[in-house]
């Protein structure tokens, strides 16, 4: 039976009754506990930092060479705060009202409100730690509004918020390294979850230089290991980033939720070719100034600048003229898609539109020649220094695409098209983030529970944070307080000779298949079945068949995937061969879950449910609930439901016109 | 954009582990697209090596979006290759011309040793870190993010250190194998912050200290870094380590 | 008093040709312990060059430029500086005609040799070190960085000018 133990008491009054009554350690058993922390982004080093801070035992591990390159880092945008700074109206409840609308009524409305409250607590801890944020020329903070909101909650450093972020909560990981609290363990990736007696009490590792598997015990273990968006093969993840340490707790155990919820980001630069091996993310914050469009002529062939104001159709602001070009993500992707679809798109491939900064351009020169008190400014003059004032506000995102496309996106119109971005599902947590195995927790993006059906910008990095930095330091002590008695976990257990011997018989059998093709083949493959059948529009028919062709990728992957090079050395195929073999699993349950969720929301949009203005139905009366799976072994699932209830908001159809 | 077909030779370094001498192996790689990154042309020879049974080239990379820092390649005697302010993940083949051969070598240096192939070990970066890249406050002890005005100025320059991604790329482009300009843009970075006053002096002491011991050069004031660091890192920055160096070390 | 007795019997010129000496003599020393040291620490040298892509020649050259100069040096000092020391102690603080000496010497075309390429290393070697000299120290600052390199070049030019001027006068007879 699922219980969320979300405490009882007004909302607003949870988390702070939670804080006074849970269960506390006492300092001299914290150093005899041991916490095990897998991923080193947002949540996992913020998380390392802080409970190595509170005086427990805590490893870390990631498989970059680093802690420091975990992809939090290339998040652009900002990061939301309810700190009111501008004096806008807003307030934690409005944050907390909506983020809980933003994700379409699918998000505990106690979690998020518990998010929104520790929100500002963050900036203030980053601002300690000596993140450079962007300020005004009074010495405090800049704030930004972000897609889909309608105050200026969005704190940022330049188009690098993640970067900056992340290296503060690795500077504090750091710091505890050398006080010897935590211990680093880079270049390593967990292949296996051991559980003793019901418990999570350490994992199996990989060495990934040596090749050497390791045994690591501990008396909790916290997965921060990020999302799952590379089932696609094409995303805006970074090329590692993978669900193995997920789906091995899953496959422990663990409750998958909502895999069907992923985000496809609005704004990435289109694919170019079959080479294509990532999609670059365009920050949102472009959509603030810039104007979508495509031609209103289908397979219009002339250049975007020949084509007359009259005879270009600017979608968005015709379809959702409140919030025009700056409705939520889902949204703004699907309209694309759309509108390719019907054969307005644009580029050598047709599966793009336009970004089109000119009429920003335009408006700034105009401010600007004001300034200066330039009253006859010439065309050109205005046109200079609109461009000078855009490539203040946006130049590296300019300079970044240029580098990519090769084009001016000064002079000619970016091309843009929707790419997955974000996966809102993860393993299911408590309100303690503990997932259904007791001492395993799920931190970040690798957890489902703050955004619902979809999430709005600049709010994964504000979760990553809250969980990590405010949340596990309290609700890990009401377990562990259970657990000071528990002495060093044996690693001689038999749970871990069992764990080890499954991965390393997993690992010798990859090597052993000698078959035909690369694991890119087969990455490639599942990306293709996700992407067309399984991506921003779902229907029932194509979601079966992806079902039964994945089935039968994954057989052939077991058959004949070529693995090169030897088991006890630096391999990355080896790395991928693991990650893409739980992909091929994991794309099934996502298929799964998308079928069986037969309403629209958020990022989940089934084709067979949509408004006669084809916008997304919701079915509140039917789905009202998390989708919680448990694995039955053997590719078997069965579902289990946390039912939602909403105590305080109302939901309602969204409405961005 | 126009784009067009590449035959290209590729000279590149393989070494099966850091114990074991390593040296150039030429490829050809050819139909390679202008609009592929240097890395997806990585992707399609590893590709065609795979399907000839041969061991694909190890390399290190990640987020493919010229942040995380994780790539490294030394390609044609230039660190993150011919671009200004670009990662090597960020190159485009547009970059080279038909018939090309491009030499591709991992960074080198005493500090940085060959794991595999173009693959290194950076953590000497992590440890300099540690030994003081960070400001001493636990989680929960801030005051409001508010009550600490900053100078927009200080803050914008402080931004600008903080931008380095840790490649090590100024390590490979310098002739002494230094790691001055990295070093030099974490203590900037704190250094212009007033949250970093207090621990200003140990910090240099030991951040400096910790680098030599990695086995890093000394600093000749080339500028080699700043002109292939692809965030863009200035050597002010260099300066300024030095400024706060000297005001730890003579100051009473 | 005639000059030349001033010149070598003064007591500030004394201490500041110590001071030169042991500047110089630390300068060379810890110059070349620091160019060994650098060099260590990139035991396989990269295979292709950046060439003058990323840095100046002069700048990475200082070692080889430094080694120029004191060759120069080590033939200047044995010509000259010696030959008073010798006239000043040796020979009981004889009668000694540097201008002669000079006049001679210089009709040497190899000497002048010697002399230019000592002093266009040294000009290489200042333009580097002068403006690197204020960077060590923690001096750069988008004010100033122009003026600390115009007033480096100025410098150099005039000090190269100044010490050419002697080997070129008497090579060229412009003095009698």
């Amino acid at each position: 039976m699922i219980n969320s133990k979300i405490p009882s008491g007004e909302l607003s009054q949870k988390w702070s009754t939670y804080k006074s009554t849970c269960k506390l350690v006492n300092p001299a058993n914290k150093r005899h506990i041991e916490i095990i922390v897998v991923g080193t982004g947002l949540a996992g080093a913020s998380a390392a930092a802080t409970l190595a801070e509170l005086g427990y035992s805590v490893k870390t591990f990631c498989f970059q060479d680093s802690g420091r390159r975990a992809h939090s880092i290339a998040a652009q945008g900002g990061i939301n705060a309810a700190k009111n700074y501008q004096n806008d109206g807003d307030s934690v409840y409005r944050l907390f009202y909506d983020t809980v609308k933003g994700g379409d009524y699918r998000a505990r409305e106690a979690n998020v409100h518990r998010l929104a409250e520790v929100s500002g607590n963050i900036i203030d801890q980053c601002v300690a730690q000596g993140v450079p944020f962007a300020r005004e020329y009074g010495g405090l903070l800049s704030n930004r509004s972000f897609g889909g909101t309608q105050v200026q909650r969005t704190f940022y450093a330049a188009g690098q918020t993640g970067q900056q972020l992340l290296l503060g909560a690795y500077s504090a990981q750091m710091r505890q390294v050398s006080l010897g609290k935590i211990k680093e363990y880079n270049r390593h990736e967990m292949l296996d979850l051991v559980v003793i007696d019901g418990k999570a009490r350490g994992i199996i590792a990989r060495n990934l230089v040596t090749g050497e598997i390791e045994r690591h015990g501990a008396h909790a273990v916290l997965l921060c290991s990020g999302g799952y968006g590379n089932v696609f093969f094409l995303s805006t993840n970074a090329m590692g980033s993978n669900a193995t340490a997920a789906w091995k707790a899953h496959k422990k155990g663990a409750y998958f939720a909502n895999p069907c919820f992923t985000q496809i980001h609005p704004t990435c630069i289109p694919v170019s070719g079959d080479h294509q091996s990532k999609l670059t993310l365009m920050s949102e914050s472009l959509r603030n100034d810039g104007r979508i469009w495509v031609p209103k002529n289908q397979n219009e062939t002339r250049n975007p600048k020949d084509i007359p104001e009259n005879e270009r159709d600017y979608y968005l602001e015709r379809r959702y003229p409140a919030f025009g070009n700056l409705v939520p993500r889902d949204v703004a992707s699907r309209a694309a898609k759309e509108r390719c679809d019907a054969g307005y798109g644009v580029g050598a491939s047709k599966m793009a539109v336009y970004l089109d900064y000119a009429s920003a351009i335009e408006r700034y020169g105009k401010t600007e020649a004001n300034k200066q008190g330039l009253s006859n400014a010439t065309k050109e003059e205005i046109t200079k220094l609109g461009k000078q004032v855009v490539k203040e506000k946006y130049g590296n995102l300019f300079d970044m695409y240029e580098k990519i496309t090769g084009e001016n996106p000064y002079e000619v119109p970016m091309r843009i098209y929707p790419a997955v971005h974000y996966t809102m599902g993860g393993l299911w947590v408590d309100y303690e983030l503990m997932t259904s195995i007791p001492g395993l927790y799920a931190l970040g993006e690798a957890n489902f529970s703050d955004h619902g059906a979809n999430r709005l910008g600049a709010s994964a990095l504000m979760q990553g944070l809250a969980d990590g930095y405010f949340v596990i330091p309290y609700t890990i002590g009401n377990y562990l307080a259970g657990e000071i008695s528990t002495p060093k976990i044996d690693t001689n257990h038999p749970a871990f000779d069992q764990a080890e011997k499954q991965v390393k018989d997993t690992i010798h059998h990859f090597i052993n298949i000698k078959g035909t093709k690369s694991v890119d083949h087969f990455h490639k493959q599942l990306g293709k079945i996700m992407w067309n059948k399984c991506g921003m529009a779902r229907n029932e028919k194509g979601l079966k068949e992806a079902i039964q062709e994945i089935r039968e990728l994954r057989e052939e992957f077991w058959k004949d995937v070529r693995v090169l090079g030897n088991e006890n050395s630096f391999n990355p195929e080896l790395e991928k061969a693991g990650r893409v073999a739980d992909f091929l699993e994991l794309g099934e349950l996502m298929c799964m879950d998308a079928l069986e969720r037969a309403e629209s929301c958020g990022g989940h949009f089934r084709e067979e449910h949509q408004t006669e203005e084809g916008e997304a139905l919701r079915h509140d009366d039917q789905f009202m609930h998390v989708s919680c799976w448990e694995n039955t072994g053997n590719h078997t699932w069965t579902l289990q439901k946390e039912e939602l209830v909403y105590e305080v908001i109302h939901p309602t159809q969204r409405n961005y016109k | 954009m126009e784009h067009k077909t590449l035959n290209l030779k590729l000279r590149v370094w393989r070494q099966s582990d850091s114990n074991t001498q390593g040296g150039f192996v030429t490829y050809d790689a050819n139909n390679i697209s202008t609009e592929m990154s240097f890395l997806e042309m990585f992707d399609v020879l590893n590709e065609k090596l795979i399907n000839e049974g041969n061991d694909p080239i190890a390399f290190d990379h990640d987020c493919r979006e010229g942040i995380c820092g994780m790539c490294s390649m030394y390609i044609n005697g230039r660190a993150h290759g011919p671009w200004a302010g670009t990662t090597t993940c960020q190159l485009h083949m547009r970059a080279f011309n038909d018939g090309e051969t491009i030499t591709v070598e991992p960074w080198r240096a005493q500090a940085f040793p060959v794991i595999k192939d173009l693959v290194v070990d950076r953590s000497a970066f992590d440890r300099i870190q540690q030994a003081g890249g960070y400001i001493s406050v636990n989680t929960g002890n801030a005051q409001d993010g508010n009550s600490i005005p900053i100078n927009k100025h200080d803050a914008d320059l402080s931004f600008a250190a903080a931008a380095c991604i840790g490649c090590g790329a100024c390590v490979a482009a310098c002739k002494n194998s230094s790691a001055m300009l990295f070093t030099s843009a974490k203590v900037s970075q704190y250094a212009l912050l007033p949250q970093g006053g207090p621990e200003r002096k140990t910090r240099v002491l030991n951040m400096l200290n910790q680098m030599d011991k990695e086995g890093f050069g000394s600093c000749t004031n080339t500028g080699a870094c700043e002109a292939e660091c692809p965030k863009e890192i200035s050597i002010s920055n260099i300066a300024r380590l030095n400024r706060e160096f000297l005001n730890a070390q003579f100051s009473l | 008093m005639q000059l030349h007795i001033f010149l070598s019997h003064n007591w500030i010129i004394r201490f500041l040709e110590i001071g030169l000496f042991a500047g110089i003599i630390a300068h060379v020393i810890q110059g070349i312990m620091l160019e060994r040291s650098n060099r260590s620490k990139r035991k396989i040298a990269f295979d292709v060059k950046p060439g003058n892509a990323t840095s100046k020649w002069y700048s990475r050259s200082m070692g080889l430029l430094g080694v120029l100069i004191l060759l120069f040096l080590i033939v200047h000092l044995s010509q000259f500086w010696y030959s008073t020391k010798v006239a000043l102690y040796a020979e009981g603080d004889a009668e000694h005609n540097m201008y002669q000496q000079m006049k001679e010497v210089f009709q040497h075309e190899w000497v002048l040799l010697v002399y230019l390429i000592g002093v266009v290393a040294l000009g290489w070697h200042l333009k580097h070190g002068f403006w690197s000299a204020f960077q060590t120290f923690g001096i750069n600052s988008p004010k100033y960085n122009s003026l600390i390199k115009s007033v480096g070049m100025v410098y150099t030019i005039i000090i190269c000018l100044a010490f050419i001027s002697m080997p070129l006068a008497f090579y060229f007879k412009w003095l009698n």
